[in-house]
């Protein structure tokens, strides 16, 4: 064997090893024993059933729903008017802004949780709904700003111009000749905006105490207590929501790139 | 003309996500810069403790120690991952990187729970080899410093992955060839012209995985069951159970000063969009 087949080899080993554990969960939650195992002897969907009937989980599970469209809604649309404002200003102080509003993006999720804590303990927001909004919003939004920006960049100036110059509004303009062509780019920043608010824990951690209980809040719990097959169960429900929403993301890139194809 | 009728009107679409951050982020991390000199009373008290803690030090350098072992260890790996995709068909390389791509999707809950599951002291791959007669006791793969590295470097590989990538994708076929035309061989060719111009790809590689790790918090937490305490989980039991606001403040106001260097030296190698871009985009 070569040293580039070896390579290849070892390099698919390593990207099934990226993917495969996570996937434990499925047989794990299909066992029919009451501690983690895997389900040699009988599959059982009484975890699910489990899961299903607690309203505890059902009740995170509709707040995690609730919590994680709401604030992809918000970050889509402020992070959509951003990257357009910043687009058509295209000056230096637009690109300092545009790096401070990136910022959310690598400060560290505890550092994150520890500036809204500060914020919130005064304005009386923990463990509120409206808090946790907020919060998840203001960290999804730079990745509405980079996939609109992304989609910006290959829209051409002058179908601005001529549809301001054939008498539109600039909200008009924004509306009916922006907008449209950047879809795919908006599409995307929902979704990546959905799924990280769907998933986040770090700040959920500080913000929620007993009013507000988020799946991944409450798997956390069930993980560092003694753990049963049920928060497998969940693992794989919160799994299973962030695949259908990466495939809608996938169906909304194949087709624009289809439609960019066609014309 | 004023300066406000100056002001270009775009500047009205950026407002509300401009003001949201200033208001979440600019005050309230001013507040905590303010507080690490402050609390528990005024003056550098906080960050004296730093020289004369040996718990804080301990607390670093462990921190420091995780960190760049998960650098170096991410970084050779995603080295392979993309020489294999740089150097293969594009319907290949398209498959491997929806790998890539998956493996930024999942919850790094599900990620830390999984790896649990399988490498707990109860976990199937303990109980298999006992069951199989292979050991005696469960060996003891998480709940101390090997969890954690397991842990964040199957997190961190494909954040080092892509900015390699990138830099690989961007060399000239034709220097390789003129090398092996000079004689030299294969083997050569890859250790002197091929990897020193993917340098700055691994060095944006290295700086993005050291800063990501640098706030890690879910995973130290459940792998490291405790006993590996990093600066994130340490903040955090500052401000929820000890109520020591200053320490964790001081800590904060660190590790974002280290983070913010960093990204600044990241940004001298590659376009931080396109690092950033490089997630979960």
């Amino acid at each position: 064997m070569t040293p580039a087949r070896l390579n290849r080899v070892i390099a698919w080993s390593l990207l099934v090893f990226l993917v495969a554990p996570a996937l434990i969960a499925i047989p794990v939650s299909l066992t029919n024993k009451t501690y983690l195992s895997l389900p040699w002897d009988g599959i059982s969907l009484q975890y699910y059933r489990e899961v299903f009937s607690s309203p505890e989980w059902v009740s995170s599970f509709f707040q995690s729903t609730v919590i994680g469209l709401t604030s992809a809604a918000l970050a889509t649309i402020v992070g959509t008017l951003a990257a357009v404002g910043l687009w058509r200003l295209s000056s230096r102080w637009g690109e300092v802004v545009r790096g401070l509003l990136l910022l959310p993006l690598v400060i560290p999720p505890i550092i994150a949780a520890m500036a809204f804590y500060r914020l919130y303990v005064p304005l009386g927001l923990i463990d509120s709904y409206t808090g946790l909004i907020l919060a998840h919003s203001v960290l999804a939004a730079p990745l509405v700003l980079i996939t609109v920006g992304a989609s910006l960049a290959g829209f051409d100036r002058r179908l601005e111009q001529a549809s301001r110059n054939l008498g539109a509004s600039a909200a008009q303009t924004l509306w009916r000749v922006i907008l449209p062509s950047i879809r795919p780019g908006v599409i995307s920043g929902a979704v990546f905006a959905f799924i990280a608010s769907w998933d986040e824990i770090v700040v959920t951690l500080f913000l929620s105490k007993f009013t507000v209980y988020t799946l991944p809040r409450r798997m956390w719990n069930g993980i560092r207590e003694n753990t049963d097959p049920a928060v497998a169960a969940a693992a794989v429900i919160l799994l299973g929501v962030t695949f259908a929403a990466f495939l809608i993301w996938g169906i909304a890139q194949r087709r624009a790139r289809r439609a960019q194809g066609t014309t | 003309m004023s300066r406000i009728q100056s002001l270009n009107p775009a500047w009205l679409l950026v407002a509300p996500l401009l003001a949201l951050v200033a208001v979440m982020f600019a005050g309230p991390l001013l507040n905590i810069l303010w507080l690490s000199f402050t609390d528990p009373e005024p003056g550098i008290a906080n960050y004296v403790a730093l020289v004369e803690k040996t718990s804080l030090q301990k607390l670093l350098w462990t921190t420091l120690r995780v960190c760049l072992i998960t650098t170096v260890l991410s970084v050779a790996l995603g080295y392979s991952i993309a020489y294999a995709m740089a150097n293969v068909a594009e319907a290949s390389r398209q498959r491997m990187m929806l790998f890539i791509l998956i493996s930024f999707w999942i919850s790094v809950l599900v990620r830390t729970f999984s790896w649990i599951m399988l490498l707990g002291r109860n976990g199937l791959l303990n109980n298999g080899l006992i069951e199989a007669g292979l050991i005696s006791q469960p060996i003891p793969f998480v709940r101390n410093e090997l969890g954690v590295l397991i842990g964040m470097v199957h997190y961190m590989i494909p954040y080092a992955v892509l900015p390699i990538l990138a830099a690989m994708q961007g060399i000239d076929g034709r220097v390789l060839q003129a090398s092996r035309n000079l004689g030299a061989s294969p083997a050569q060719t890859f250790w002197r012209v091929y990897l020193p111009l993917t340098k700055p790809g691994i060095i944006a590689g290295a700086l993005l995985v050291f800063i990501l790790s640098l706030g890690f918090y879910i995973t130290p937490a459940i792998m490291g069951g405790g006993k590996v305490l990093m600066v994130a989980e340490y903040i955090s039991v500052q401000i929820l159970v000890t109520l020591k606001w200053g320490t964790a403040a001081m800590l904060a106001v660190l590790m974002l000063a280290s983070v913010l260097g960093l990204l600044y030296v990241l940004s001298r190698f590659m376009k931080l969009s396109a690092a950033l871009g490089g997630g979960r985009t």
